[in-house]
């Protein structure tokens, strides 16, 4: 038998989609599909390769942008929470960039870069890596002094310390940082799909409204809203077991 | 970080990063970047524009309106969510879904439904900011030692009492968080807003500078948001510090 | 500022010391304008347990980390068997009060530390920290992880590792302090036994002066502001009784009420 909280979710994924499916009937505006259609058109798109081929497109600049920050972040991060002069040097500008609406920067990169492949893969970066840098310096920085301490104290090499004690204490605050980082890479994706040219699932989202086929529209905001909600869940789930739940990571945004 | 022995201020780096950009815009090594002191230059002289203002304004229209609704909403219902277990099941996993799901992508849902106008740039605004608040409010809730509420009850205190003068300052360093983290995710939430539904604010000034290549005006009503989000942030992780010398007492 | 008196308990037959295993002389130790320590200087007889006792802020965990190596003093030094101490050294083992084990490895992996730290190979630190970590009760556990233990088995692997690495002074700073009374208790049963068995010089810091007294056969007692030696006592005649009638020991008692009365005007 399920759980109660188990049970429960259903019960409120029940609740919602009854909700959106009467509010498609009433209709709350002639924009608003049902539930069934908005699922329907959803299946036929998944059926006739829409779904994939647009998928296709849009986790390109996706992937290659978060692969990009999440080795460059860690990396930055390693060295700025390892080094104080680089700390002083780069911590303030991933500081800033973090509180700062960098959507703002598109226009920017559209026109330095053109509609291709590299502004979308800088979109995503901008938006991924601040996180990702500050995340890992902090938890570098923030190591326990008592670990570095019980190094010292049975004469490991500064070698060690780092590798054997630093990088796998701060494991999880990195890894916390990088699942940071790829849910603001996908709204980076989006974002750049949405605004800059319309390929993938954007081009999906944006041509079914202009010609008014708003199951389809809702259809695959759905499945990339989906998409992001089911793979960062499962990377919470990963972290949970990789570090045994002694040790998880703090949330900061 | 020290220097010839004195300590110096934590972003002080940031004036050495305003030098490079200063020589990298003289050296014109490329157009984009014109030299700081040009783009300082038209900062000042753009602020006082009506252009600039209505921009300013339209935006800022927007953004109160946003976090206002996101702040009342959201810690209306963490509360409520924090207090009643029926609720929290129910509401939980949505609110965790919708924290972590790229609401970049239901924009076009609020212009197909709401029009092309300020209406959806303010409830983009509010979508943004309202889960965090809601999560940070129920966790302020949930986390109040049990041994205060007994306290309260034991001294006989009545339900508004105890709210207000025990339950809500215990929480409001939690609250206060979410809060600020909300209204850094609502500044995205009106720029993305601006940029995807109707060219307003400083959206659209972003949009007519690039388009006329106008790159000093571009930088200079970029550092103006840059600056405006930066501080209000700080102002909020001052109001957090303020009132969190109590919060690792509770 | 060092006074150093040789107080003797009542009716007690003084013990012809044996020489030490660690000497510290003259050691000061400065925080900008703080003075942690000042002009502190203390033998350790070789193969004995000798306690730090004092309230907090007299730099006892300060003086135990110098003599680790683990913080350099200001001025003045500290021998171990006669070789100026510069940092950490194979010849001396820390048991933190905080346990500091990795949250990441096994109780076998932890134990193993601080051979493999050495560069002990794999197959041999292992069977080493086996024995160990049977040594101190934990046999069964070796593949468990810290977080899946109570507070007294991590300190046992805390003990452990530094027993596993067989260094000749064992350092240990307020190690029981973090577990509940009856599992101290057993501790400090243990820790009798263990000095007797095994041949090493042991330094133990606490603030509790009971299991000061219970388990030392020197205590050096501590006061604060300046930082420094008040007296140093051996309590001699029930160290053999056997660990079940220590504690209503009549010497026993006096001593903690001694101690007790000449302390409790600096607790704040």
């Amino acid at each position: 038998m399920l759980s109660r909280a188990n049970l429960l979710k259903i019960l409120s994924a029940l609740v919602l989609c009854g909700a959106w499916e009467l509010a498609g009937r009433v209709p709350v505006s002639y924009a608003f599909p049902t539930f069934l259609d908005s699922m329907q058109a959803f299946f036929e798109m998944i059926g006739n390769g829409m779904m994939l081929a647009a998928y296709k497109e849009t986790l390109r600049p996706l992937v290659i942008g978060i692969m990009i920050s999440a080795v460059l972040g860690i990396g930055l991060g390693l060295w700025v929470g390892l080094n104080n002069f680089f700390d002083w040097l780069f911590s303030p500008i991933f500081i800033v960039m973090q509180a700062a609406p960098l959507a703002a920067l598109i226009p920017l990169l559209v026109l330095a870069y053109g509609i291709g492949l590299t502004s979308k893969v800088l979109v995503v970066c901008i938006m991924a890596m601040p996180v990702i840098v500050l995340n890992t310096s902090g938890a570098v920085r923030n190591t326990p002094e008592s670990f570095k301490e019980m190094g010292k104290s049975f004469l490991a090499s500064r070698t060690s310390v780092l590798l054997r004690i630093v990088i796998p204490a701060a494991s999880p605050v990195i890894f916390a940082g990088l699942r940071l980082g790829i849910s603001a890479g996908f709204i980076g994706a989006i974002l750049a799909e949405l605004k800059i040219t319309p390929t993938g699932v954007g081009d999906i989202i944006t041509y079914s409204r202009s010609i008014a086929d708003y199951p389809s529209m809702y259809a695959a905001i759905f499945s990339i809203i989906l998409l992001a909600v089911l793979f960062l869940n499962l990377l919470e789930k990963i972290e949970t077991i990789l570090f045994k739940g002694n040790q998880r990571g703090y949330v900061s945004d | 970080m020290h220097l010839f022995g004195y300590r110096l201020p934590g972003m002080s780096s940031l004036i050495l990063w305003g030098l490079l950009w200063e020589i990298v815009g003289r050296a014109d090594l490329t157009f984009f970047v014109p030299p700081l002191s040009e783009v300082l230059a038209t900062l000042f002289a753009i602020i006082g524009t009506p252009a600039f203002k209505k921009a300013l304004a339209e935006t800022a229209y927007a953004f109160s309106l946003g976090v206002f609704f996101a702040v009342v909403i959201g810690i209306i219902v963490g509360i409520l969510m924090g207090k009643n277990r029926l609720l929290d099941e129910l509401l939980l996993p949505w609110v965790n879904v919708f924290l972590s799901a790229p609401l970049t992508a239901l924009v076009p849902v609020l212009m197909v439904l709401f029009g092309f106008g300020m209406k959806s740039i303010v409830i983009t605004t509010a979508l943004f900011a309202v889960w965090i608040i809601i999560l940070n409010s129920r966790a302020g809730v949930k986390q109040i030692n049990r041994s205060l509420i007994e306290m309260a009850n034991s001294f006989g205190a009545s339900p508004m009492d105890a709210f207000f003068k025990i339950y809500f300052w215990a929480a409001l360093p939690e609250i206060l968080g979410g809060v600020r983290i909300g209204i850094i995710r609502a500044v995205k939430g009106v720029i993305i807003g601006q940029l995807l539904i109707s060219i307003v604010g400083f959206g659209a000034l972003f949009e007519l500078y690039s388009a006329n290549f106008l790159m000093g005006h571009f930088w200079a009503v970029l550092i103006v948001l840059f600056a405006l989000a930066f501080t209000i942030s700080e102002f909020l992780a001052y109001l957090e510090r303020r009132v969190s010398y109590y919060a690792a007492k509770r | 500022m060092a006074m150093s008196q040789i107080k003797e308990a009542p009716n007690h037959i003084e013990v012809v010391g044996s020489d030490s295993a660690v000497s510290v002389r003259n050691i000061t130790k400065n925080y900008g304008e703080v003075e942690a320590l000042r002009d502190m200087s203390l033998e350790f007889p070789r193969g004995q347990l000798t306690s730090l006792l004092g309230p907090s802020g007299c730099g006892k965990t300060t003086l135990l980390k110098i003599i680790a190596g683990l913080l350099l003093p200001t001025s003045g030094y500290v021998e171990v068997n006669g070789k100026t101490v510069q940092g950490p050294g194979p010849d001396r083992a820390f048991v933190f009060q905080d346990f500091a084990l990795l949250p990441w490895a096994t109780v076998l992996n932890n134990v193993a530390f601080g051979l493999e730290m050495r560069g002990v190979a794999k197959s041999e630190r292992e069977a080493i920290a086996e024995k160990y970590i049977g040594d101190v009760g934990l046999s069964g556990f070796e593949h468990s992880y810290p977080h899946e233990l109570s507070g007294g088995m991590r300190q046992r692997v805390g003990l452990a590792r530094a027993l596993s690495v067989d260094a000749d002074v064992l350092l240990m700073d307020e190690p029981f302090s973090a577990v509940d009374e009856q599992t101290r208790r057993k501790f400090q049963e243990d820790l009798l036994n263990l000095v007797q068995n095994e041949n090493k010089t042991f330094i133990f810091v606490t603030h509790s002066i009971e299991e000061a007294v219970y388990v030392s056969d020197q205590i050096a007692i501590l006061l604060p502001r300046p930082s420094r030696v008040s007296e140093i006592i051996r309590p001699s005649s029930f160290r053999n009784k056997g660990v079940d009638n220590i504690r209503r020991d009549p010497e026993y008692l006096d001593i903690v009420d001694d101690i007790w009365s000449s302390l409790r005007t600096y607790v704040e």
